[in-house]
């Protein structure tokens, strides 16, 4: 009954969205403001919709419903409450819902706001973003996708067989009948999805997804209304920051549940799954800093607007891909049935949108020139091209397989050698990029100016690489094939650093001299007047932490397998390790675990015991949980392989040295403050009301006039 | 820069001869001689999975094949010549460099120095005209250099005393 019962309110929910898009379109053209006001009523009116619809299916989920499909997909009875309601993402059908769920949520938040200054763009705003949801929406509701979250199972009276469908067949009868209700198990979460990670990453990665159509809805009715100045740029500026910030924490949290619970010692793999949601960042983030150049400088309308419509389709590419493996050939797409549909969508948005872009092409020239190959407008260009260089090598590595299937019939594999080599030199471009961007002035630079605040740091830096190479030749083992490389992404980390510590350094010096304040207070006051570069400068730190992370554990990884009986001790990367124990045993909710003990020394000092685990679930399932011993130096990362062959006397393990990786969750905090910072609501003219706002308005637009 | 990579080289060159040694000493290869390769090789049947980490049976059973063959004497090309005559060129981890699989290595490339090229010429374009004016006429707040705006800082934190 409740599941009949959600179904409807989809229903409803979708023919709302599609009402809306019509109503914002007659209103539109027939300049009938009530008729955008309706639609405006309409579209908020999804958000309690779903939020109804997303209340009964948590409600099933909760009481174990198993008679819903989805709901005995995803849990089973043994599992916590808290594990039964977040499976709600842990399935596709849930995973659009909830992706609908959340786009009425921040389309219903953007229309809240006052829109008298830009009553032009509502009506468009409202159809992107009605679109967007009906789309979605509609994949759950056609009973032709398969993914309503409230379908049940039906048991026919003829043969037996059971299926689910959205409508009860002919000659059937609700399954499980009432006699087996009580004892009727559902087939349970995927363990591997039973992490804390795991739980929090999709709906990160959803928000990161979501919160970017919002710019995107505001590009489009600049597009269509013509408006080319940078208002729709201001207005989301914080929405993209806030979806840049959820998408990245998305990834780095997928990173930390790979390296928690896969058990292969690493974070990141160049699966298509993982690069299906870098791919949107990549966009993103040029976009966040190409839009900068349109604030200040009026120039690149038409490359803004060609990345947020790239980012967008992009976003719906991943939605798509990171739910169902159809990457993997492509008769796994054709038999899909929502595959087409999202091919379908993205082209016809696509095409849509760049159609609009053609069409407004001549009004969207620049109002200003560049007037140097050095200014920051120039450097941040060269920043979009890496971007763009490595989203070309992600794309095409990741669709390489079907195109050579299509064509040779032939299966291809393209896998991490292949993307490290090719986006490896651009990211060290933009590491270093990012030292040197942020010194250059806008509108002009010269070798100079540059070099005047280039020439300490730049010397700091020489000084530590030099260093750092005299440290790897007195520790002769760590010294590999990466080397040289990692002596350049060192030198590119360092220079970086030290560039933007500098920066901090010399405007919170001059402050505090000036002002005759402490100098923490300075840097706390300086960052508090100039946010948005403080905070990106900060972010910049952040992703600088996080390269020394990567550069350590993918340069300097050192793995052994070996299988040891009791009592035996190996030498490994500096660490003494011995094998001390190994219990099997079945723990209370019927997982059966195999749980090692280690003891680990240094220079015959006992450090700590590790205990790696190999669960076995009652459906067969396993799982590895490595034994970690983390610290700002290295991570010793032991697992239990083979586990079948574990016993107290041998058992094999596989062993990781990964120096440094804790500073790439290291920096992913602090990237978290730093968008913080970047994106915290001040009093800059942007957010006064629009009478006060007025009067300032002038001082923004003059490089933008002449 | 060159000296490093020589250095490099004959460190890796002397730590090669020293494994073969000890390899040569050892009853049979170890588990890290069978990682070594099945790393570079996918699992045929679970998608994406370096043989290496892949959990399943199946792959268990194929490093047991890699150790097998490295026990008989094959090196490792013969081990992954023979991994592609059974199971196709998917189980490497790039597409072969032959025929159409070109493509995967070339595109990339391509489309970056078209990119760079259009920026190139597109900055050139821009730069031409006025260079000199627009610099003049901006508003000094857009256009400083980093001791402009320290100065502007010091300014202006004095003003507000």
């Amino acid at each position: 009954m409740l599941a009949d019962f959600g179904y409807g309110i989809l229903v409803v929910a979708f023919l709302t969205s599609v009402y809306s898009v019509g109503a914002a379109f007659y209103g539109h053209f027939e300049k009938k403001q009530k008729w955008v006001e309706s639609a405006r009523l309409a579209m908020q009116l999804t958000f309690p919709l779903l939020s109804l619809a997303a209340l009964d299916l948590l409600y099933l989920l909760a009481t174990n419903d198993f008679n819903v499909s989805f709901v005995y997909e995803v849990t089973s009875r043994d599992m916590p409450l808290y594990l039964r309601l977040t499976a709600w993402w842990g399935g596709q059908a849930g995973s659009l819902l909830f992706w609908s769920w959340l786009m009425s949520a921040f389309a219903t938040a953007v229309t809240l706001r006052n829109w008298d200054r830009d009553r032009e763009f509502l009506p468009w705003v409202v159809i992107v973003s009605s679109v967007t949801m009906a789309f979605f929406i509609g994949l759950n509701v056609m009973p032709f996708f398969e993914e309503n979250p409230f379908a049940r199972f039906w048991a026919s009276t003829l043969d037996g067989s059971v299926n689910a469908y959205t409508f009860q067949p002919a000659n059937s009868v609700a399954f499980p009948t009432p006699d087996m209700v009580a004892t009727f198990d559902g087939n349970g979460l995927n363990p591997l999805l039973r992490h804390p990670g795991m739980i929090i990453h999709p709906p990160m990665l959803y928000l990161g997804f979501v919160s970017f159509v919002i710019p995107f809805a505001f590009a489009i009715a600049a597009l269509v209304t013509g408006r080319t100045d940078d208002r729709w740029i201001r207005i989301t500026r914080r929405w993209t920051l806030i979806a840049w910030l959820f998408l990245s924490l998305g990834l780095v949290l997928g990173g930390r549940w790979a390296y928690d619970v896969l058990g292969w010692g690493g974070y990141w793999g160049w699966d298509p799954v993982e690069i299906a949601a870098f791919m949107p960042w990549l966009t993103g983030t040029a976009f966040l800093h190409s839009v900068m150049i349109q604030e200040k400088r009026g120039m690149l309308k038409h490359w803004n607007m060609i990345l947020i419509i790239l980012t967008y389709a992009l976003i719906i590419f991943g939605t798509f891909l990171t739910r169902s493996g159809v990457l993997s050939s492509v008769h796994a797409f054709a038999q899909s049935n929502i595959g087409p549909a999202f091919f379908g969508f993205i082209g016809i948005t696509f095409v849509t949108s760049i159609s609009l872009l053609i069409w407004r092409w001549a009004d969207l020239s620049s109002e200003a020139q560049m007037d140097s190959m050095l200014s920051r407008e120039a450097l941040f260009l060269l920043n979009n091209l890496l971007f763009i260089g490595i989203l070309v090598v992600c794309f095409w590595g990741v669709i390489f397989p079907l195109i050579s299937e299509l064509f040779t019939g032939q299966k291809v594999t393209v896998g991490p050698p292949f993307y490290e080599r090719a986006t490896g030199p651009l990211f060290a471009g933009l590491v270093i990029l990012m030292g040197i961007a942020p010194l250059s002035a806008w509108g002009h630079s010269t070798i100079k100016t540059l070099g005047r605040a280039l020439w300490k740091p730049l010397i700091v830096t020489i000084l530590v690489t030099i260093a750092f190479v005299a440290f790897a030749f007195t520790n002769r083992e760590v010294i590999n094939d990466y080397f040289p490389y990692a002596i350049i992404g060192f030198f590119a980390v360092a220079m970086t650093a030290f560039i933007t510590l500098y920066e901090f350094w010399r405007a919170a010096r001059a402050r505090s001299r000036a002002q005759k304040e402490n100098f923490f207070i300075s840097l706390w006051r300086l960052a508090g007047r100039n946010r948005r570069r403080y905070g990106g400068y900060t972010i910049h730190l952040a992703v600088v932490l996080m390269a020394i992370g990567i550069i350590g554990i993918e340069m300097f990884q050192t793995e052994t397998q070996v299988s040891m009986s009791r009592g035996q001790k190996i030498e490994f990367s500096g660490y003494t390790i011995e094998f001390k124990d190994f219990y099997s045993f079945k723990y209370e909710d019927n997982r059966w675990v195999n749980r090692a003990e280690m003891n680990i020394y240094r220079d015959g000092q006992f450090l700590t015991m590790l205990a790696p685990r190999y669960d076995v679930y009652p459906d067969g399932q396993p799982m590895t949980i490595a034994g970690v011993r983390s610290t700002m130096i290295d991570d010793l990362y032991i697992i239990l392989v083979n586990w079948e062959q574990g016993s107290a006397d041998l058992a094999p393990f596989k062993i990781y040295h990964n120096p440094l990786v804790n500073w790439l969750w290291l920096g992913s905090y602090l990237f978290i403050v730093g968008t913080l910072i970047a994106a915290w609501p001040d009093k800059d003219p942007e957010s006064l009301p629009a009478r006060v706002r007025g009067k300032q308005t002038p001082v923004y637009q003059s490089t933008s006039a002449d | 820069m060159k000296r490093i990579l020589t250095i490099t080289i004959f460190t890796l060159f002397l730590a090669l001869a020293f494994a073969s040694v000890a390899f040569a000493q050892q009853s049979g290869p170890t588990d890290d001689d069978v990682n070594a390769i099945a790393k570079q090789l996918f699992c045929p049947v679970c998608e994406n999975t370096p043989l290496d980490v892949c959990p399943t049976q199946a792959c268990a059973q194929w490093r047991a094949l890699i150790k097998e063959k490295l026990a008989a004497g094959w090196s490792e090309q013969q081990i992954k010549d023979y991994f592609v005559t059974q199971y196709g060129a998917r189980v490497l981890s790039e597409p072969p460099r032959t025929g159409l699989n070109w493509l995967v290595y070339i595109v990339p490339p391509v489309v970056f120095i078209i990119g760079a090229v259009i920026l190139y010429r597109g900055l050139v374009s821009m730069r031409k005209p006025a260079a000199m004016t627009v610099a003049e006429s901006a508003p000094a707040t857009k256009n400083e250099s980093a001791e402009d705006y320290m100065k502007r800082v010091e300014e202006e934190l004095k003003k507000r005393n």
